[in-house]
């Protein structure tokens, strides 16, 4: 049992994630690793929350800490979920690890009524940086090599709001965060990790 | 797991029921024994007991054994005992015997009061929802209004679902392991097979072989044989056995492969302990299991009235009861919004793998089971005391 949680505690996107959820709502979060997300909620905001894991570590971390967790491969869809059965279906900073990317966003649409979507963005300068001086990146937020990085599908602000647009998604909010702040002035310059709150349009 | 986390030395007990208890079918069993055993001590408010429903073949005999020399534990034993993922230290963990059973419950071979002569062909037909009727009885005779959990594989998966569905009030924790909904063809195309082994055998006499006698051995043998082959995976079989030779090569119908020669074995050692009458009425329960009949096939609807929380394994390798019948339980329960977590554990064994002590998968029932609550009736709506 977690009580008293402070915010501070957890990590700057669960807080945004916090404040794109209601009180008491329906949550679905995907690639939920131990469950840290879905624990913060529950304490904080009541919900009734269920994570999709594939790692059976992290699975049995969820089981240890009370966290509804259904194992599958989110490469396979969300065949197991009625559509719009969820207030909100999470995605956080998986995206750019799935190779099946569009069917996932689409999939999230058909269970969600609102999906939250947050990758590193690819277009953040440190980035830009590296590969000017000829290297692929490497920093807290892709801390793989080239030739073991999870990450197949990197995209970034302005090719993410383009694939909105392409697929009829509504951006209700967006967030761009830099170690912990919110960045509004240029933020596929300046932003390290991208939030999205979407809906269908 | 070591020596010293068994449950040590049991004895099973026998509970006499003269209530008469309506079946499925229409047929009343108007009185009517049951053989359990207790691992652990129930606690004051009788809120530690976790019920453990057998599968086709099991019995009431879960952990422990009989004797010192006793060369084999009860048929769970690696999961239950003291410090074992079902500790028996928290836990008060019961095992029966099925109706319709051979180990001591009421059954086909056992004495029918109202002929003075082993029932045989006419023992009822029961269902899984007359053998959960019957535990019920028993949880009534033992004082236990609700258990902190149920717990089945296989067969023993659909008592566990069934459970929650009949008495969701008396239910906190399911565990539905290796289990599904309802079988599919191919499934039941196998009891098929196996029953028609059993009743062609010349020496079935329509079920009455006691008073000839003799036992359908041959029958019964074969069944097995064949069940035994669905429970594990090709790949288990081709590890184990491949195409290894037990001798030399003789041109003969004798045992020329050592896969034969397993086969030969466990068909040899089950046709000379159980009962092939249970054998059939075990393979038409599984066969008959279909909750979500009533309700337009809808499985979501048949689990509505549940209370209890889930847990719901299955094994990548299972293909008699393979990870997408599971899925459908959990989508059911999803659907219900019940709290439910679903694993899916990697397992080379096929169906099988329910009663090996993989280390993930009993990590994963240690992890659920030592969260389970026992000082405190969780739903305790029907709080009878």
């Amino acid at each position: 049992m977690q009580n008293n949680v402070n915010i501070t505690d957890f990590r700057q996107d669960f807080a945004i994630i916090a404040n794109w959820v209601k009180f008491g709502s329906k949550v679905l979060d995907l690639g939920c690793g131990d469950g840290q997300l879905l624990q913060f909620l529950r304490s904080s905001l009541e919900i009734k929350g269920y994570g999709v894991e594939k790692d059976d570590a992290n699975l049995l971390a969820c089981i240890q800490n009370g966290t509804n967790v259904i194992q599958m491969d989110l490469e396979d869809g969300l065949s197991g979920f009625e559509d719009q059965s969820f207030d909100t279906v999470v995605l956080s900073q998986t995206l750019q690890a799935m190779h099946n990317t569009e069917k996932i966003v689409l999939e999230m649409l058909r269970v969600g009524q609102e999906i939250i979507v947050t990758f590193p963005n690819f277009g953040y300068w440190r980035n830009r940086w590296q590969i000017t001086a000829g290297r692929m990146p490497v920093s807290k937020t892709l801390p793989y090599q080239w030739y073991d990085t999870p990450n197949v599908h990197l995209c970034t602000i302005h090719d993410f709001d383009a694939f909105c647009h392409n697929h009829q998604i509504e951006i209700i909010e967006r967030k761009v965060i830099t170690d912990g702040k919110e960045v509004s002035f240029m933020p596929n310059m300046l932003g390290n990790l991208a939030m999205y709150r979407l809906k269908a349009r | 797991m070591s020596e010293n986390n068994s449950v040590g030395i049991v004895a099973p007990e026998t509970a006499h029921f003269n209530v008469p208890l309506k079946l499925k079918s229409g047929q009343v069993l108007s009185q009517y024994d049951l053989v359990y055993e207790t691992y652990g001590t129930l606690n004051a408010d009788k809120s530690n007991a976790v019920l453990i429903c057998h599968a086709l073949s099991g019995n009431h005999h879960v952990a422990g054994k009989y004797s010192e020399d006793d060369r084999y534990p009860g048929w769970w034993d690696n999961l239950i005992g003291p410090g074992k993922p079902l500790d028996t230290n928290k836990f008060f963990v019961i095992g029966l015997n099925n109706l319709g059973g051979c180990h001591g419950s009421s059954g086909p071979s056992s004495m029918n009061p109202e002929t003075g002569k082993q029932w045989g062909s006419l023992f009822p037909i029961l269902t899984v929802e007359d053998w959960v009727n019957s535990q019920a009885r028993l949880l009534d005779h033992l004082g236990i209004t609700q258990l902190a959990a149920v717990i089945g594989g296989s067969l023993g998966g659909m008592q566990a679902l069934q459970w929650s569905i009949a008495y969701a009030d008396r239910v906190r924790h399911a565990l539905i392991i290796a289990s599904a909904p309802n079988l599919t063809a191919q499934n039941m195309a196998f009891n098929e097979v196996a029953r028609q082994a059993i009743i062609t055998d010349p020496e079935f006499h329509n079920g009455d072989y006691y008073e000839h006698g003799v036992v359908p051995r041959r029958g019964l043998r074969i069944a097995r044989m064949l069940g035994h082959i669905t429970y594990l995976s090709d790949d288990v079989m081709g590890e184990k056995f491949g195409r290894k030779i037990k001798d030399t090569i003789k041109y003969s119908f004798d045992v020329e492969f050592e896969m034969e020669s397993y086969l030969r074995y466990q068909g040899d050692k089950f046709a000379g302990s159980f009962d092939a009458n249970t054998y059939l009425r075990m393979t038409r329960a599984l066969d008959y299991y279909d909750p979500a009949l009533a309700f337009d096939g809808d499985l979501s609807k048949a689990l509505s009235q549940t209370k209890a929380e889930f847990l719901v394994l299955s094994f990548t390798s299972d293909w008699r009861f393979s990870p997408a019948r599971s899925r459908e339980i959990v989508k059911a329960l999803l659907d219900n919004e019940s709290t439910v977590s679903y694993a899916e554990v990697t397992a080379a064994h096929g169906h099988d793998a329910f009663l090996m002590p993989d280390a993930h998968y009993h990590a994963i029932l240690r992890s659920y089971l030592s969260n389970i609550q026992t000082d405190n009736n969780q739903i305790g709506s029907n709080h009878a005391e």
